[in-house]
């Protein structure tokens, strides 16, 4: 198939993703600042929704001080971020779009769908339409994602397309360890209490994992179990390690697909297999934040290195 | 007279360039006046080097290239006999008829005030296309400023005419729209020249235009210089423009942004290898793969 | 009174339309309404749409349906195609003289002025051997009627002539929502077009390509108006849809970037316009084209469909020598007619248009879509004004017909069922192994009554074009 093709099956699913995943982000900063204020939460909350997003930096040209409004509204629907929900769906309707022949019509109808919806919905939204709208996203990327799973033939498109989710979905649970890092580490565990449990169970249910958790353990949040069910639990479908299972599953059939394997299944296995090898307790010794950043800097390669054999 | 003519082009790119493909007018043809004793084009990379022809019958060489490049450098070097035939040219090399140079293009379509200009020189030299011509060669180099800065390799010959100034490229723009405003054929031409200033170290190729007079043929017009060319003019390519012309046209992949550094030296061979090559960069020889792939002309 | 062709001007029925009568008479408008909502809810669903130039939206929109199919029999057809196929041969050896031997200019017929001085006309492609010699592979002709008896050309395009996804798409409709009538009928099928025009594009490989030639769809991209066709067609051939950045030249070969590594690429079929091909030779900004692809064409490594240099062919005063050309390479008369056209370059002919500007359609002589026309009879004296000093101020620039009265065919609008005028385009394909024609092509129908102009750019529809087995003819139908 075309590079090109290849690419925005990739990309556009990436988008829907991280669309997916803001969503999230902005739905658990939303409930931690209703707390108050006695539990320590407030702007700051903002600001690591920020952080999380990635996206930091961008905003302070725009903004001073993080506030609910400032943020939700950069996150979700502001022009002037090229990656804001709004943004993430134009550009998976645009990669949709160019590569309209390889995808099914039901894939195309939820991409175009939700596109054509989102053309209907204001500009802006109070925090009641927030969360109606933040719901829309989640569903939609439900749609999309279940309409490519159920209807597209099992080829180098279907694999390119799931390379994108995970390699992005890998990213952002990453990104929430490293910015949440320092409520996981052993001495929060002493303190306890409610701002912490507060704190984990935003950051599971940003990745819609508290109920999953409470299955996997049977036991109260535990910050070093909460980083084991999202780094190398296999069974939790956001874990790094579940992601890269994946990764490595789509790069073997594209490599025995096309009969040539390369850089990018080589830099997947050799992730994977860390991930598979490793215990929580080795993560924390070594560092738990120096562990994540090594992981997203791998990860990051991992998809330069899919660019390079496949995309360009 | 023997002329030697060392081109260079170097390039260097912010970043590594994938893949690089040019399509070069940098060789000079056979004509009266004008023989090619020896001439080669050699480049400091593995690549290849195809000979062609372009629709005017100008040489044209296709360059492909594989990264990753972050330098290059392309030279050009050889020898060439010349005599002066007062600008007239014979022998040469002719695709089409010379009302094909009638043809306006982008780069000469002649404005309202070209067209003016035009006719009023027409009309002042009762309609005698050959003073006309002579005459639009004069006051072109009178009027027009020699000046780098305003024009580039996009500049139009309205543009240039109302700035009043360009370099050798604007003027024959200029030139050639007056002469096809008075429906005189008219082409651009470009090549090398040999300074009489003996300034031998040039930043640029040069470039002049030719008409097309019954009974003549092609006469050539350097505006810049305000003379016909000489044993001086070195002609390499023709076409309706500069673009039809150019020595150099070209497309890469990758590399972010580029710097390119040109220097040409045009000097009277029997001089030049007296006065030795002091302060230039000495040639490099070209790695040896890369004197396998690029292939070497003999004229 | 123009032409029906349905009905006889006594009110009698024309037989092609024996079955279209009948069924119309017995249809309600509620019926016909019912149908036309559920045609265009076809297109939009199915996203047949095309951009309209100038709409700042970019907004896509759908060209009106006409459901009413439009009958050809097959003895008419079997004329239009004979003449048909005696035209593309004609322009083809045109092309290929203008770019070569120019026998036509040395004999004096056509001027030469129309081959130097038009913009169409490449040089570079003078004295290139094209692959098998054919310069238009895909050659739209558009065709009117005025009577029972002759086919007039009305403009030849023969650069990348669109519309044959609405033709197609027209019949899925017929076939989905007019089953009754279609099944009275024995129509001959359009619907192998896609595989035509494959078969067409892979017998013009060069001779080096690969084995299984190698053909792909340039398109300039999303935005160009007329994209949904092309990434239609390539769909329907089973063959890529590429952009410039997808192709690349190395060596002067072309090659296409694939997820395994580049690929050769023998033929391509390429939207894209002559100057936008190629950076190093035509147009210098473009972005859309390839780099070297020129020179991989000169070099006869890959296949362009069609040639580079065909609208040398396809202005309207070139138009007017085509009879001439039908004599001069083919020594044979033409088969299909030209509107009598007056160059206005010519003074005699100036004149006579300038007196008689109020009976005339005055054309750009490089326009196209029904832009920059004046149609006299329904111009307003200022328009005619306007026109006037256009004319004195560049001559050259037109040329003028007289108002042909257009044949009209059944169509549904807001009166009712009412005659509309048509014209037709047929879908010429020339391979090395012969010219292909699917039954029929695009009809288009103006919708505004008296209106002559048919482009879809000004509120022109299309509609169905039956080829229908004579019914004198029955032993035909084994």
């Amino acid at each position: 198939m075309l590079s090109r093709t290849a690419d925005s099956l990739f990309w556009l699913s990436r988008y829907v993703e991280r669309a997916d995943y803001l969503a999230r982000v902005l739905e658990a900063a939303t409930r931690l600042s209703a707390l108050p204020r006695a539990y320590g939460t407030g702007t700051n909350e903002w600001e690591s929704a920020l952080a999380t997003a990635g996206c930091r930096d961008l905003f302070q040209r725009f903004h001073e001080t993080p506030s609910a409004a400032n943020v939700t509204d950069f996150l979700a629907f502001s022009e002037d971020n090229p990656a804001s929900i709004r943004k993430c769906l134009e550009i998976a309707r645009t990669n949709a779009r160019a590569v309209r022949t390889a995808l099914t019509s039901e894939m195309w109808e939820a991409i175009n769908g939700a596109w054509l919806e989102l053309q209907q919905m204001p500009a802006h939204a109070d925090a009641d339409g927030l969360m109606r709208f933040l719901d829309w996203v989640k569903e939609m990327s439900l749609r999309v994602d279940g309409s490519g799973y159920r209807t597209m033939l099992r080829n180098d498109a279907y694999w390119f397309a799931r390379l994108g989710i995970f390699i992005e979905r890998a990213d952002n649970t990453a990104r929430i360890l490293d910015v949440k890092y320092h409520v996981l580490l052993p001495e929060h565990a002493v303190v306890g209490g409610g701002i912490d449990y507060a704190q984990w169970a935003a950051i599971l249910r940003a990745v819609s994992a508290l109920t999953s958790y409470h299955w996997v353990y049977r036991q109260g949040l535990q910050p070093w179990l909460i980083a084991d069910l999202l780094i190398l639990n296999q069974q939790m479908p956001r874990s790094l390690a579940a992601c890269y299972e994946a990764i490595v599953g789509n790069l073997e059939r594209l490599g025995s697909d096309y009969g040539r394997h390369g850089e990018a299944q080589r830099l997947a296995r050799s992730t994977y297999v860390q991930l598979q090898n490793s215990r929580i307790e080795q993560v924390f010794q070594g560092g738990l934040h120096e562990f994540i950043s090594a992981f997203i800097v791998n990860n990051n390669r991992l998809g330069g290195a899919i660019a390079a054999q496949y995309l360009s | 007279m023997l002329i030697h003519v060392r081109h260079r082009t170097r390039y260097h790119y912010e970043q590594p360039v994938k893949s690089i493909i040019q399509a070069l007018r940098l060789m000079p043809r056979n004509h009266e006046g004008q023989y090619v004793r020896r001439w080669q084009i050699d480049l400091d990379h593995d690549g290849t080097l195809r000979p062609g022809e372009d629709a005017f019958g100008n040489v044209m060489h296709m360059l492909s290239l594989d990264g990753p490049i972050q330098d290059l450098c392309l030279t050009v070097e050889g020898e060439v006999d010349m005599q002066d035939t007062n600008g007239i040219l014979r022998g040469t090399c002719e695709r089409f008829p010379p009302q094909f140079f009638l043809r306006e293009t982008p780069l000469t379509r002649a404005d309202a005030a070209i067209t003016e200009f035009a006719r009023d020189l027409f009309g002042r030299h009762g309609g005698n296309a050959l003073k006309t011509l002579h005459a639009l060669l004069a006051t072109l180099h009178l009027d027009m400023a020699f000046d780098t800065e305003p024009t580039d390799t996009s500049t139009s010959a309205a543009d240039a005419f109302a700035l009043k100034r360009g370099v050798c490229q604007d003027l024959s723009h200029v030139f050639i729209a007056a002469a096809r405003v008075l429906n005189i054929p008219a082409r651009y031409v470009g090549g090398y020249l040999m300074r009489s200033d003996e300034a031998i170290h040039q930043e640029a190729g040069h470039a002049w235009a030719e008409a097309h007079i019954p009974g003549l043929g092609w006469v050539g017009f350097d505006p810049a210089n305000g003379i016909c060319p000489t044993e001086s003019h070195i002609r390499v390519g023709i076409g309706l423009d500069y673009l039809g012309a150019a020595p150099i046209r070209g497309a890469r992949l990758g590399g972010a942004s580029e710097k390119m550094a040109v220097e040409v030296t045009v000097a009277d061979s029997h001089l030049d290898s007296q006065n030795g090559q002091d302060n230039q960069i000495r040639w490099q020889r070209p790695p040896e793969t890369a004197r396998q792939a690029s292939q070497q002309f003999q004229a | 009174m123009a032409f029906d062709e349905m009905r006889f001007a006594d009110g009698g029925i024309r037989p092609p339309y024996a079955e279209v009568a009948r069924w119309l008479q017995g249809v309600t408008s509620a019926q016909l309404e019912r149908r036309r909502a559920e045609a265009e809810l076809f297109y939009r669903r199915g996203g047949v749409t095309f951009a309209v130039y100038g709409d700042a939206q970019g907004e896509e929109r759908i060209i009106p349906y006409d459901i009413i199919p439009r009958i050809l029999s097959g003895v008419e057809w079997a004329r239009l195609k004979t003449g048909l196929e005696q035209r593309i041969r004609t322009l083809n050896h045109y092309l290929a003289d203008i770019y070569g031997p120019r026998e036509i200019l040395k004999a004096g017929i056509v001027p030469e002025d129309l081959v130097w001085q038009n913009p169409a006309y490449r040089p570079e492609m003078a004295g290139l051997a094209v692959p098998h010699g054919i310069h238009i592979h895909i050659a739209g002709i558009d065709i009117v009627r005025v009577d029972g008896d002759d086919f007039y050309v009305l403009e030849d395009n023969a650069r990348t002539p669109s519309g044959v996804s609405y033709m197609l798409g027209g019949r899925e409709i017929s076939i989905r929502l007019m089953p009754e009538l279609y099944a009275a009928h024995r129509v001959a099928p359009i619907e192998n077009y896609p595989n035509e025009l494959l078969a067409t594009l892979q017998s013009t490989a060069p001779r080096n390509a690969n084995k299984d030639p190698i053909a792909v769809l340039l398109t300039p991209g999303q935005y160009n108006s007329a994209y949904y066709e092309h990434s239609f067609l390539a769909d329907k051939m089973g063959i890529e849809l590429v952009e410039g950045s997808d192709l690349f030249v190395r060596d002067s070969v072309v090659f296409m970037r694939t997820t395994e590594g580049p690929k050769r690429v023998d033929i391509i079929y390429r939207r894209l316009d002559d100057a936008f091909i190629d950076p190093l030779v035509f147009d210098p900004g473009s972005m859309l084209g390839v780099p070297g692809l020129f020179a991989a064409y000169a070099a006869g490594n890959v296949t362009l469909a069609n040639a580079v240099g065909t609208g040398a062919v396809d202005d309207k005063v070139v138009y007017s020598y085509v009879p001439d050309m039908v004599r001069f390479y083919l020594g044979e008369e033409p088969i299909l007619k030209n509107v009598p056209t007056w160059r206005c370059r010519q003074k005699d002919d100036l004149a006579y248009v300038l007196d008689h500007l109020s009976e005339l359609v005055v054309k750009e002589v490089h326009g196209s879509g029904g832009y920059g026309m004046l149609v006299g009879p329904h111009a307003t004296g200022a328009d005619i004004e306007e026109f006037r000093q256009r004319l004195l101020a560049a001559p050259a620039n037109y040329i003028a017909q007289p108002t042909l009265s257009l044949s009209t065919c059944p169509a549904f609008v807001d009166q009712g069922i009412a005659p509309r005028h048509v014209d037709l385009r047929p879908f010429v394909l020339t391979g090395a192994d012969g010219i292909r024609i699917v039954p029929g092509g695009l009809t288009r129908v103006a919708l505004r009554q008296g209106s002559l102009v048919v482009n879809s750019s000004q509120g022109g529809g299309t509609k169905d074009t039956w080829v229908i087995e004579d019914p004198e003819m029955p032993e035909a139908r084994a």
